[in-house]
């Protein structure tokens, strides 16, 4: 079920990525300001933009599970944020390895954007403590719903706290007053942009498949264990 | 291919920008490997089960009423 379209999904990925690489290093100028240093750019904030939005869709499972009861909406919503965590690690680091080109420090505590994205980041990596310290399935599922849902609408409002902070560290690249992006580079960060999209999804999609199928076996086991009886013990398809 | 990127581009610097640049795009690459490694690791777990699976219903279908075969560790689950 999960597993449907996941091939040509997968040949988009890498394509979009090939496409994302060549653009960056070969089509994009280098930046007047940082020079070369500057294309790693094109990696951290899409990789950023894409885990802050994994975060809210993971919010916005959580809310159909709750209204809904569906375990499934549930499994999008561990997905998801799981998926997030795994690009907000990637965030971290590439984020740190250019603050060390940069600014010559691999970590700066008064850029609000950075301190801002850790918090992000810790907050989201509670949730599997949270999560896994319940036992009750049904339990663990709700409270971890009200946690995505908490922590997702978090996230915008954690954004929009940093975009009103004064700071004449972090460049706001896309600010119309202070310059934006050229017309090749704001191509190519889009294209950056879009692959980093897909390629989340594409690894939610896998996750969720893996998972599916775990699930499909487990209930296959239990039915299998149970008595024969006259009739044909229902599989659920649903990821558990 | 290769032959025709110091034609289309300028020469890459590789200095010490080129190292901190290529330490970035390859942390990302490492995290992906890490991630497939691990998927196919998974994979591999249900590919077993599933055969185990069908080695019991055989058995069932030829008469052998036993159980079903326990696990060898727990699966992770949501």
């Amino acid at each position: 079920m999960y597993g449907k379209g996941l091939r040509p999904l997968s040949i988009a990925t890498v394509a979009a990525l090939v496409v994302s690489l060549s653009l960056v290093f070969f089509y994009a100028p280098l930046d007047a300001d940082q020079g070369f240093i500057q294309k790693i750019f094109y990696l951290h904030v899409p990789l950023a933009i894409t885990a802050l939005i994994g975060f809210v869709i993971g919010g916005v499972f959580a809310i159909l599970h709750l209204r809904s009861g569906d375990s499934r909406w549930d499994a999008y919503s561990y997905v998801s944020i799981h998926m997030s965590v795994i690009f907000g690690v990637a965030v971290l680091i590439t984020g740190s390895i250019w603050a060390k080109a940069s600014w010559g420090h691999w970590w700066v505590w008064d850029e609000p954007t950075l301190v801002s994205f850790l918090i992000v980041f810790l907050m989201y990596a509670t949730y599997y403590p949270f999560r896994y310290a319940i036992e009750d399935r049904e339990r663990q599922a709700r409270y971890a719903s009200v946690f995505a849902i908490t922590t997702g609408a978090f996230v915008p409002l954690n954004f929009i706290a940093v975009r009103m902070a004064q700071s004449l560290v972090h460049p706001r690249v896309f600010a119309t007053t202070n310059g934006g992006l050229p017309g090749s580079m704001m191509l190519t960060f889009l294209v950056s942009l879009l692959a980093m999209g897909l390629l989340w999804v594409t690894l939610v999609k896998f996750e969720l498949t893996a998972k599916s199928a775990s699930g499909q076996i487990k209930r296959l086991r239990r039915a299998l264990d149970a008595p024969p009886s006259g009739s044909t013990p229902r599989v659920a398809p649903e990821v558990s | 291919m290769l032959s025709l990127l110091p034609i289309a581009t300028p020469a890459l610097p590789l200095d010490e920008a080129g190292r901190y640049v290529a330490g970035a795009y390859v942390v990302f690459l490492a995290l992906i490997v890490i991630y497939v490694a691990i998927m196919a690791a998974k994979l591999q777990r249900i590919e077993r089960e599933l055969r185990e699976l069908a080695g019991f219903v055989e058995h069932r279908a030829n008469g052998d009423g036993r159980a079903a075969p326990e696990k060898e560790r727990a699966t992770s689950d949501v």
